[in-house]
């Protein structure tokens, strides 16, 4: 005797993006905390030493945020204009920010007032930075001069007047305390030297220079301009190493992942792209609801922070890892895992009697409706809200396991209100899907047949089916629509093509789209 | 062309064994069932076949336990005889001759030394009419017995001997026509008819489709073609009969049974299931379902402890009565539709073709045995006829037998076709084909072809199909696109068109650096390497039906069969007809071991084979008439042992067997003059050659009989334990013996395990005397046991005997004539008694 044969469930290609190790890894993080601070959000900047605080410099003020908190630590307003560039130094002692007033002012993290204010240049300052001896600061500025400050006497030690155009972005090494790097809407990279008087390499990146930054090797610079992120290789000369166009509008920051494996970069376009540093393949991709001004991770990439051009800030915080969840759920299981395996352990001995127990067939509720022949019942199963929603595939399979055995009809018949409505709402969510239209439209063929005498009595029913209708029109125009495309498609492909020499006319291989699993890469014409 | 006397055509196993009742022994131990010409003899505890009863000459329509001897069988037939047998030893005891085709039998213990048989009225064959006639079997020792006395007792009956039955003690008996019931008193000579009316108000019909009489009381079942069935009682009145109804089934009901103390009733139909009624309480039902096709008859032991139901998938289940089933006896399934071809699966030669509904059965042609069935839809068949079902249309293995590519399709409709591709891969540890990938709607028409190439050596990764929607696809089987845990699965590679014609068929060359495939009236030939198309070849009019590419030396030839009646052979190297005949080629075929080509041709409704070599105007061998109707089916079976005749007209068969299905169904295959000799032979003497397969019975029985056939090879040591000339013809007698008349195995045990004792006693006696003295204080009380156990046996004395015999005799000598005491053969010599 032969056992019931369970309800085949056909298994479809998964559509979209493929699951890697790399999408888990970037998919693991919470929703977002979402701030919203005073104006865009210009610059966001880790501090370098625990508790990791990190600074976000929006409109005129810079707010210090905890890692965990979501309220502001501590606030510094003294500006009298917009402030920008917010940076800690790498003892995490002091903060420095430029400003559109054109001073730049330097505080201590605990106090309030400026402790010094660098007088000097002429229009806003968009950059600053802490050289790696912690003694000097380096600027930017409109007025297309880079500056070098001494801080415990706030002088002035050296202007460089290369660049033709404001200065926007600049990174100094964290090796050698005298290089930095600065990029400029003249197109152009220098690298200075403050031994030197001059800058000791330019590079043309080929549209305005939003962003830098130096790989913690500083073997590379990379740079962010225009729709492209290029990587530069400093020890040959500063030689091209690569150019991104992943972003389709200007990309505005940069940030490296902590272990220096992946390169981030977020753009106008609203998307922040993940990069392999080795491969430069785009690996994961995030999306945020407004254009993205700046970026910057935690270290460990314990959190990924987000400033947009609508001023709010996004803070999304990394899940607890697996292994904190499990010992802490081993905790509560162990009395009843251990009574399991004590039993699980008996092994027989050699002359004990063996009684086999026939394994009992584990099945679905619905085939369980199936193997008595309870085809409304069934139906009702595998339409559960659960099952309808998440896995129409099962919903459609018992479907068509029930038009297999001839009692569709049966089973979709002698339904009330709410029941039908259920149906239909199934029917309007799946119908157009070219994995389930074959099945579904004889479904809703055999519904209208049944119910066509009850059309009018119920409003509810009456607005899904006109639903139903409007949908079904919409599909035959799109499918209209992508048959013309293919017809233009093909007349392409037929003039491009070399004529070939044997008789043979018939053979276009780009017509022919390879047809893998899926059934439906031909558009199907839908009969309304 | 010469007609060649000395090739035949047989039957080559398959028959059928559900086309009547079979009859189980009164122990439950055998089960009789008629299977074409001859009744087969199963066991019912190992399936295994013991010996089919030959002697008719014609399809066997009954078989029947003698009421008066449990251990003898009727069977009738349509030669007009009926034979007695007995049938655990397989011996034909007497022949009736009644001269009447015999369509069914009966008999009952009330009356002795008569049988019922069903014969047609009229003497014309082809009579619709049926008569049931009381033959009175003449009680004398001849063989051969004219039985003359013959007295008709119901006319006008139905041909199906499930329609008819006994009653109580054979008090009456019962027969059924479309819509009346007749009842036939043997005491008052008297018959009662019943009507029904055709359709009762509910549509269903109320025709009956048969009928069984309870063994004990005074009731009939009847069942009917709408499922129901009815219990008539009170029926020797012709007014006052009453009858319930039991209604499960929702379609006609095929089989009834009262089990032999009449509290069950069982009954079974389309729907496989076997249902159980209890006797005055038939609201409780016992159900064993999915049984596997549908049930056509059930039979019940004399004993009550088996049933066992036939199904119409030419199967037989034997059930306990507990509702379990214990065996499942499984012959070659024939469906009404063969939509494979036969394909051989390569690595265990079995033949294959569509078995269960949505099954592949591979079916051993040496052992004549179902392998097993390959379950290819994996879906839960529901037995309701009318409903479209997934069928199996096509298959093909590749040619190492790693890959096994299945069609199968449902709803006939275009518009509402549904198709499935899939393949399989080799398991090599299940040992059984698994599923790789499924592609549903590989294309958006019927299938008309599936071909791998022949690449012997190298792993497959190409296969192709033709479409009725104008296209060929080229499916390859591709690594993994992304580094996860799956294996390999199949996809798309190439679609060719040609014109927008509809491809027919397809054939790789014998190195498969080549595909053509037939579009109608035109053959492309493509190159799989590139997917290029290469040349076209036609010869218009009629579109290319067939088409085969010869193999070895005739690798330049291309052939093809077309609608208008002609054979074409294209030679590759030129591009042109080589030679074209006109003869109309139902099936081409291929010998994949030589250059030899199978053409079956339709001509005037039968067919001729022909078989050639293209490169040669001869036919190797030509058969006129070899069957009525087209053969569609037909495979070449690669022989384990190359025979080496030099016989011209029996030389294609050398390499290859050629199996073909008839229209008919019937297997049939070629057979040479010498290999027939050679089977007779074989079958005839049924001794144990000494080229005996080295079983583990042979080591031990074997051995034995060695030492008993030379002893002059033994050293001096060696015991040789009887002389007596019989002793030999003994073991023979056992070995000859059926497993089921050899006495109990403990008598075998001891004489084996003495056997085995000498061996481990040899290099003993040699060594150590200390030992030995030890050993047959052990003995002595080893035959002090046995003793015992033989005490009705006086001629063997007590050991005591020995001790007196001769004190001059040495230790050695005296543990010999021990020895020879204990291995006691006189069991051998009752049998011969």
């Amino acid at each position: 005797m032969a056992s019931y044969k369970p309800t085949n469930i056909p298994v479809y290609p998964k559509l979209g993006e493929k699951v890697t190790e790399e999408t888990l890894y970037w998919k693991n993080y919470k929703t977002p905390i979402q701030i919203k601070e005073f104006g865009a959000v210009s610059n966001i900047h880790f501090s370098p030493v625990t508790p990791y605080n990190f600074a976000v410099t929006a409109f005129t003020r810079i707010h210090l945020y905890g890692l965990l908190s979501q309220e502001p630590v501590k606030t510094f307003t003294r500006f009298k204009d917009t402030a920008y560039c917010g940076r800690f130094r790498s003892d995490g002692q002091l903060l420095v920010a430029g400003c559109e007033d054109s001073v730049v002012r330097l505080f201590d993290v605990s106090g309030k007032v400026a402790l010094r204010m660098f007088k000097g240049h002429t229009k806003a300052v968009h950059v600053t930075d802490f050289t790696s001896d912690r003694y000097q600061i380096l600027t930017g500025s409109d007025d297309y001069t880079c500056c070098l400050w001494d801080i415990p006497n706030s002088a002035q030690l050296n202007t460089y007047q290369e660049h033709t155009d404001y200065i926007r972005c600049g990174v100094t090494s964290q090796l050698n305390r005298d290089l930095f790097v600065t990029g400029s809407y003249d197109h152009s990279l220098k690298v200075f030297d403050a031994r030197v008087d001059k800058s000791v390499m330019t590079i043309n990146h080929g549209h305005p220079v939003e962003s830098l930054l130096l790989y913690p090797s500083e073997g590379l610079l990379v740079s962010a301009g225009g729709r492209y992120v290029r990587v530069w290789d400093l020890l040959k000369g500063g030689q091209p190493l690569v150019s991104l166009k992943n972003h389709h509008k200007t990309v505005t920051c940069l940030a490296l992942s902590s272990n220096g494996q992946r390169l981030l970069s977020g753009s106008l376009d609203r998307h922040v792209k993940v990069y392999n540093t080795t491969s430069y393949k785009v690996v994961h991709n995030f999306d945020y609801p407004a254009a993205i001004l700046s970026l910057a991770l935690a270290p460990e990439d314990e959190s990924i922070v987000v400033g947009m051009t609508n001023s709010i800030l996004s803070i999304k915080h990394r899940k607890p890892s697996e292994e904190a969840k499990e010992t802490a759920g081993h905790q509560r299981r162990r009395p009843s895992y251990r009574v399991y395996a004590h039993r699980k352990s008996y092994v027989p001995k050699q002359d004990d009697y063996l009684v086999s127990k026939p394994v009992r067939q584990h099945l679905a509720k619905y085939d369980k409706q199936l193997k008595k022949f309870n085809v409304s019942k069934a139906l009702d199963t595998a339409l559960e809200t659960w099952i309808r929603g998440r896995k129409p595939e099962i919903t459609v399979a018992v479907i068509r396991e029930l038009d297999r055995r001839g009692t569709l009809k049966n089973a979709l018949a002698g339904r009330d209100e709410q029941e039908l409505s259920r149906l239909l709402s199934f029917l309007i969510a799946n119908l157009v899907d070219a994995r389930f239209a074959p099945v579904l439209i004889t479904a809703a063929e055999m519904i209208l047949d049944i119910y066509q005498s009850i059309i009018g009595q119920s409003p509810v029913v009456d607005k899904q089916l006109l639903h139903l209708q409007s949908l079904l029109e919409r599909e035959l125009d799109y499918q209209k629509d992508l048959l013309e495309v293919l017809g233009m498609l093909d007349t392409m492909f037929a003039s491009s093509l070399p004529k070939i020499e044997l008789p043979c006319s018939g053979i276009s291989t780009s017509n022919g789209l390879p047809q893998g699993q899926s059934t439906a890469s031909r558009p199907q014409i839908l009969a309304a | 062309m010469v007609e060649h006397g000395d090739v035949r055509v047989v039957h080559k196993g398959g028959s059928k064994i559900n086309f009547r009742e079979p009859a189980l022994s009164t122990d439950s131990r055998f089960l009789l069932c008629a299977s074409g010409e001859s009744v087969k003899v199963f066991s019912t505890a190992t399936e295994e076949c013991l010996h089919a009863l030959q002697g008719h000459t014609d399809l066997i329509t009954g078989v029947l336990l003698r009421p008066s001897n449990h251990l003898q069988a009727y069977s009738c037939s349509l030669d007009g005889t009926v034979r007695l047998w007995d049938f655990t030893d397989g011996i034909l005891i007497r022949t009736y001759s009644i001269g009447y085709p015999i369509y069914g039998i009966y008999a009952s213990a009330k009356h002795e030394g008569v049988i019922f048989i069903i014969t047609p009225m009229h003497t014309d064959t082809n009579s619709e009419l049926f008569q049931l006639v009381a033959v009175h079997l003449p009680q004398c020792g001849e063989q051969l017995v004219e039985a003359k006395e013959l007295s008709a007792v119901l006319s006008n009956i139905s041909s199906n001997p499930a329609a008819s039955a006994f009653g109580r003690e054979g008090q009456y008996i019962v027969s059924a026509k479309p819509l009346q019931l007749e009842v036939y008193f043997f005491k008052k000579h008297k018959s009662y008819s019943f009507f029904l009316k055709k359709d009762n108000q509910k549509g269903g019909k109320n025709t009956f489709t048969c009928i069984t009489c309870h063994p004990t009381e005074d009731c009939i079942a009847s069942g009917h073609e709408d499922g129901k069935i009815r219990l008539w009682r009170n029926f020797n009145h012709r007014k006052e009969y009453t009858y319930s109804t039991l209604h499960w089934h929702h379609s006609a009901v095929s089989s009834l049974r009262f089990t032999p103390e009449g509290t069950n009733l069982l009954s079974g139909g389309v729907e496989s299931v076997l249902v159980q009624w209890r006797y005055n309480q038939e609201s409780q039902r016992d159900f064993l379902p999915r049984l596997g096709g549908a049930i056509t008859h059930i039979s019940v032991s004399p004993d009550g402890a088996l049933f066992c139901t036939s199904h119409s998938d030419n199967k037989i289940t034997i059930i306990q009565s507990c509702v379990k089933v214990s065996a499942v006896i499984q012959g070659l399934v024939k469906g009404d539709r063969i939509r494979t071809d036969l394909m051989i699966e390569p690595r265990s030669k079995a033949l294959v073709l569509n078995g269960k509904p949505g099954h592949l059965q591979f079916y051993s042609l040496q052992r004549d045995k179902l392998l097993y069935n390959l379950d290819i839809v994996q879906q839960e068949y529901i037995h309701e006829s009318g409903l479209e079902q997934f069928e199996v249309v096509m298959a093909a293995f590749d040619a190492s037998g790693s890959w096994l590519a299945t069609v199968e399709e449902r709803k006939q409709k275009a518009p509402e076709l549904e198709l499935n591709l899939k393949l399989w891969a080799f398991d090599d540890q299940k040992q059984s084909f698994v599923l790789n990938t499924t592609i549903s709607a590989p294309h958006e028409g019927r299938i008309t072809a599936l071909c791998f190439p022949h690449v012997s050596d190298g792993q497959t990764t190409m296969l192709v199909s033709t479409s009725r929607d104008g296209h060929f696809k080229a499916w390859q089987l591709a690594a993994p696109a992304h580094t996860e845990d799956e294996g390999p699965s199949w996809s798309c590679d190439f679609l060719g068109a040609y014109h927008s014609l509809v491809p027919e068929c397809c054939c790789f060359s014998a190195d498969s650096s080549l595909l053509a495939v037939g579009f109608q009236e035109v053959v492309t030939v493509w190159t799989p390497a590139s997917w290029e198309l290469l040349t076209t070849l036609s010869q218009p009019p009629g579109a290319v039906r067939d088409l085969c590419f010869g193999r070895l030396s005739c690798s330049k030839y291309l052939l093809g069969a077309t609608t208008s009646r002609l054979l074409c052979c294209w030679n590759l190297l030129t591009c042109s007809l080589e030679w074209v005949t006109s003869m109309d080629v139902s099936l081409l075929l291929a010998d994949p071991l030589s250059e030899n080509m199978a053409a079956f041709c339709f001509e005037a409704g039968s067919t001729d084979l022909f078989v050639f070599k293209p490169g040669e105007p001869r036919p190797l061998f030509s058969h006129k008439a070899l069957c009525s109707g087209r053969v569609t089916h037909a495979v070449f079976v690669p022989r384990e042992v190359m025979l080496e005749s030099c016989d011209e007209a029996s030389q294609w068969l050398n390499c290859s067997h050629l199996y073909f299905l008839t229209q008919s169904m019937d297997l049939l295959t070629f057979i040479t003059k010498a290999e027939e000799d050679k089977l007779t032979a074989s079958s005839k003497q049924l001794v144990v050659s000494d080229d005996v397969a080295m079983t583990p019975f042979h080591l031990l029985l074997g051995k034995h009989r060695d030492q008993l056939e030379n002893p002059q090879a033994e050293s001096r040591l060696s015991v040789e334990p009887i002389r007596q000339p019989s002793s030999s013809a003994g073991i023979n007698e056992l070995l000859q013996m059926p497993a089921h008349v050899l006495p109990s195995a403990s008598f075998l045990c001891s004489m084996f395990v003495q056997s085995l004792l000498i061996s481990v006693n040899k290099p003993s006696e040699q060594n150590k005397e200390k030992e030995e003295e030890m050993e047959s204080e052990k003995e002595e009380e080893d035959s002090d046991g046995e003793m015992e156990s033989r005490i009705s046996r006086p001629e063997h004395m007590p050991s005591g005997e020995s001790g007196c015999a001769a004190p001059a005799l040495t230790k050695e000598e005296v543990r010999e004539l021990r020895r020879l005491k204990k291995l006691d053969h006189s069991w051998m010599k009752g049998l011969l008694d």
